[in-house]
């Protein structure tokens, strides 16, 4: 069980500067979750991890042990990728047997190892079919039958679940999650999926564009996003962004938006927050709210700072356990999720109630939280 | 909507249907003409009286006793195996050799890849000209060495009747080996980079990889590599005829060269087309499991 | 796909890479010349006087370069009977090449069209039995196509070879366009449909202008196959008629006189030239003729 280090790390392809001055610091035993669009470099940094790519500037530590230029073999590492890559012409025994080959393990302690990971994994009655024989459920368990018999420090998944359908991928993640409770190994895995990244991970590094924005633990990337990115990543259907400017009104610290000629509103502000935004009248800010923070009115238990509004429906989605009520304003379409019971048809003025404890605030020109 | 009910279709919609037809049906007719039509003749003349000219009277297999009389067809059979096996194993090594070489991430690759192809660029008889000089016992190899001071080197195997034929390997070899390696190369790069990361970081080095990982990977290149050089070897005509001409004597014949010496030039069409018939038979026995193999395969 | 994506591995560095290294591109430059030194041989024999090719040795370069053996080759060679060097043959190669290459595509792009875009019953045993078409050895149709161009006035004349390699060409034409046009998808062709085009509309407007490196590529392997032939132009040109590659052989195998080996080569450059340009200057397209040939139907 080792600890994963990042210093300064920077990786550029030719000209490209695709990982851009990333620090990280992995605990043993951690399963850290490395998420993002498409591009932002999170398997590059993977990769980087891996030895799968020369680092151009910084340094990698595992275990202590600066590893820059140790070849993949002798990290301590084992990887699943994407498409598996087992080795097509080999038995499912002889890929996960590869490896201990190239390391000259005894012929005894090899069969035993084998046993070992076929029973855990569920592989068994597999072992002497060749990849193309299996499915991509079983093609993915032998996939992490090979890494786990490797007994390495550090397990390293690049999007693993991708290709699997989304029945399976469910079935799979919990796998991956009873797995990491049974070893106890550090983990870094690459996903674009939040769910995955929400349901897995000890802590989330939400990356774009070769920066880490954040990193911490599912409840704080999601109740306390540091920016509109990680805030709009996280989440789906994602946070309403809705624009106004701080003002105020009634003694109250306000958030005006939409348009004075349309209709406006105007969001009172919880106490919580008069602090950070005293000094700040006429500032553009961008008003955050999940849409499980925007409900029917009425419907949820009383509670302190609510803020009731009417606005025509715009669209309605039911969703199977909830029903989300989209509704026009300040130029979007904001949603809000309410029970299906108190959906209403297009075009009717809806009550809503908006939690205004639950929202975020952030700077329009900075996108950094307030 | 109105809904008509027409118990004919339109003139103008038939013939847009049956266009496909009616486009690929002279192109087709022509294939079946030119092709299985001639090669129906061929094998009807095969079994008849035809000598200078064809006589469409049924003799049975007599021509093909003639064929298997006739020892400068057993020579041009033998030259025919000696040649095809040679030149078919040498050129997969050299091309599956320099494939490998070629993915160790060359810079200059396509330089280097250009070079090695070009020779497929040439028409087998400048190969065959061009070779026919560098092997000139006088003036080509051989003077070359001599004058290098190894006065009793000796590199006749142009002239000589029994090593004639390992000339007409090496010019193929130089020719055709380096389609050999684009063949290997396009399978090499075909491979998954996925799994060649598998591989490092399971510790196998480079030779490992490529032993036990890559080349297994590639054994439906090897097959249709192979079935590529043989068709070819067994059509060798034009490097035959400008590099030794069959010679010397016949020592280097082979059966095109044999067919075409027979039809067009002694006038005897029965044994002609019999020779004919053995190297498509030999052609069908070896392209038509590969084919059929390969078209179910893809079947959508 | 490049092995760029794998030249980041960190690698063990050190002297054993190293050495490596410089073995691997020892061995790549040693095939080179491998390769070369033919060409080199031809370029510089063709350049030297027949003195200095009796005095000197195979690879010597040429002390004085002459161009004696290239005007000899070109106008005043004597294949066969006539003496009048490459010059005419090189122009009926070029009368030859240019119909047959250009007939051959178009039909081959009509084919490959027809068979994969409208899909009738028994397209698959058309092509599969045209595609056998382009295996077999040509021996076995050499007396019947003989016979044939007889009986149709065209024995020993360039329309006649014409004829010949564009029914020969057909089988791998029909190849090329037909892999290409699977990979289209048939969403263009239907969506055209709905728009009202019929058959030859949709071919003329959207499929031809679409499958330009479909037919690059088949032009270039045609270009090449077709000029360098040189059993179809032996059996079945006469003479004033031949191709180049024919003319080419007669040249060198003249048995009569001195041997003008200068000559021999430099006859053998220029029946080289247009196919050796064409692969220099479109290199690309040709590698991508020779893997989509290769490649099953």
């Amino acid at each position: 069980m080792s600890d994963i280090r990042l210093e300064k790390v920077k990786k550029n392809f030719g000209a490209t500067e695709v990982i851009k001055g990333i620090y990280l610091a992995i605990d043993p035993g951690e399963f850290v979750v490395l998420v993002g669009p498409s591009g932002c470099g999170k398997s590059t940094l993977l990769n980087l991890i891996a030895g799968l790519e020369t680092i151009t500037e910084g340094d990698i530590y595992i275990g202590g042990k600066r590893v820059n230029d140790t070849p993949p073999r002798d990290r301590d590492i084992a990887m699943v990728f994407q498409s598996y890559a087992l080795y097509p012409t080999k038995t499912v025994r002889n890929n996960i047997t590869f490896g201990m080959v190239s390391r000259n393990i005894p012929k005894a302690d090899q069969d035993a190892a084998v046993e070992e990971i076929s029973t855990l994994l569920q592989i068994e009655r597999l072992l002497s079919r060749k990849p193309g024989q299996l499915s991509g459920g079983q093609r993915q368990r032998v996939a992490m039958g090979r890494a786990l018999v490797r007994k390495p420090d550090v397990f390293l998944f690049d999007e693993p679940l991708s290709n699997l359908d989304a029945k399976l991928r469910i079935e799979m993640r919990t796998e991956i999650k009873k797995l990491h409770q049974r070893l106890g190994k550090t983990i870094v895995y690459v996903t674009h999926d939040q769910i995955e990244a929400m349901t897995l991970a000890s802590r989330i590094a939400v990356m774009d564009n070769g920066h880490i924005r954040q990193f911490a633990d599912p409840a704080a990337i999601y109740e306390d996003p540091v920016d509109l990115f990680v805030a709009g990543f996280m989440g789906s259907p994602p946070m309403n962004m809705i624009p106004g400017k701080i003002g105020a009104q009634d003694g109250q610290c306000v958030v005006s938006t939409g348009s004075p000629d349309e209709d406006p509103l105007d969001f009172p502000l919880p106490p919580a927050l008069y602090e950070r935004v005293s000094a700040m009248e006429g500032r553009d800010v961008i008003l955050g709210l999940r849409p499980e923070a925007i409900f029917a009115a009425g419907t949820e238990l009383p509670g302190a700072n609510r803020f009731t509004f009417e606005r025509p429906v715009s669209v309605v989605e039911p969703t199977g356990p909830d029903t989300m009520i989209l509704f026009h304003h300040a130029g979007l379409d904001v949603v809000a999720r309410v029970r299906p019971e108190d959906a209403r048809p297009e075009g009717t003025l809806f009550s809503f109630e908006a939690d205004m404890e639950k929202t975020k605030l952030f700077d329009a020109k900075t996108t950094l939280r307030i | 909507m109105i809904t008509r009910t027409r118990t004919t279709v339109p003139l103008g919609q038939k013939i847009e249907r049956w266009l496909p037809r009616i486009v690929v049906s002279p192109l087709f007719a022509l294939s079946l003409f030119f092709v299985y039509g001639f090669i129906a003749w061929t094998i009807y003349i095969s079994f008849t009286k035809s000598g200078v000219m064809p006589n469409y009277t049924i003799e049975g297999l007599s021509q093909y006793e003639r064929l298997w009389a006739t020892p400068r067809w057993y020579v041009a059979l033998s030259n025919m195996f000696v040649f095809s096996a040679l030149f078919i194993a040498i050129s997969l090594a050299i091309g599956i050799f320099l494939a490998i070489l070629l993915d160790q991430r060359v810079r200059i690759e396509g330089v280097i890849r250009t070079i090695y192809l070009y020779p497929m660029a040439l028409s087998f008889i400048v190969t065959g000209t061009v070779w026919k000089w560098i092997l000139n016992p006088g003036l080509g190899i051989q003077n070359f060495v001599r004058q290098l001071g190894f006065e009793n080197f000796t590199f006749d195997w142009l002239v000589n009747s029994d090593y004639a034929i390992y000339t007409i390997v090496i010019a193929a070899v130089w020719q055709s080996s380096g389609y050999a390696m684009a063949l290997f190369l396009a399978g090499l790069r075909s491979v998954d980079d996925e799994i060649l990361k598998a591989a490092a970081i399971d510790g196998a080095g480079a030779f490992r990889t490529y032993f036990s990982v890559v080349l297994p990977i590639m054994r439906p290149v090897f097959l249709s590599t192979v079935i590529i050089l043989a068709h070819l070897a067994i059509k060798s005509f034009d490097l035959v005829i400008a590099l030794t001409g069959g010679g010397p004597g016949y020592a280097t014949d082979m059966p095109a060269t044999f067919m075409y010496a027979f039809a067009f030039q002694r006038s005897e069409l029965g044994v002609a087309a019999a020779s004919a018939v053995m190297m498509l038979a030999t052609v069908i026995a070896i392209v038509v499991p590969y084919l059929y193999s390969e078209l179910r395969g893809t079947n959508r | 796909m490049s092995r760029k994506n794998l030249s980041g591995i960190v690698q063990q560095t050190g002297a054993q890479h190293v050495v490596m290294r410089t073995l691997l591109f020892l061995t790549l430059g040693v095939f080179c010349l491998y390769y070369l030194i033919p060409l080199i041989v031809m370029i510089a024999t063709s350049l030297k006087s027949l003195e200095e090719i009796r005095a000197g040795s195979l690879l010597s370069l040429p002390q004085e370069v002459t161009f004696d053996a290239w005007n000899k080759a070109w106008s005043s060679a004597c294949v066969g009977v006539r003496c009048d060097g490459l010059q005419p043959f090189f122009w009926n190669s070029v009368a030859m090449v240019v119909p047959a290459v250009t007939i051959s595509t178009i039909l081959g792009a009509l084919n490959g069209y027809a068979l994969t875009k409208w899909r009738f019953p028994g397209a698959d045993i058309i092509f599969a039995l045209i595609l056998f078409g382009a295996f077999i050895p040509f021996q076995v149709i050499l007396l019947p196509m003989a016979r044939t161009l007889g009986v149709m006035g065209l024995a020993g004349t360039i329309p006649g070879l014409i004829l010949v390699h564009v029914i020969y060409g057909l089988a791998f034409t029909t190849l090329f366009f037909r892999n290409f046009f699977i990979g289209v998808s048939s969403g263009i062709i239907q969506a055209a449909q709905i728009d009202g085009a019929g058959f030859f509309g949709i071919f003329f407007r959207i499929v031809l202008p679409m499958s330009l490196p479909a037919i690059v590529v088949t032009v270039i392997w045609q270009f090449t196959q077709i000029w360098n032939d040189f059993l179809f132009g032996i059996a079945f040109t006469v003479g004033d008629s031949n191709p180049v590659t024919v003319a080419l052989n007669n040249v060198v195998n003249t048995s009569t006189g001195v041997k003008e080996y200068n000559v021999d080569m430099a006859a053998a450059i220029i029946a080289a030239l247009p196919t050796l340009a064409v692969y220099v200057i479109a290199g690309a397209y040709f590698v991508r003729g020779l893997s989509a040939g290769a490649v099953k139907g």
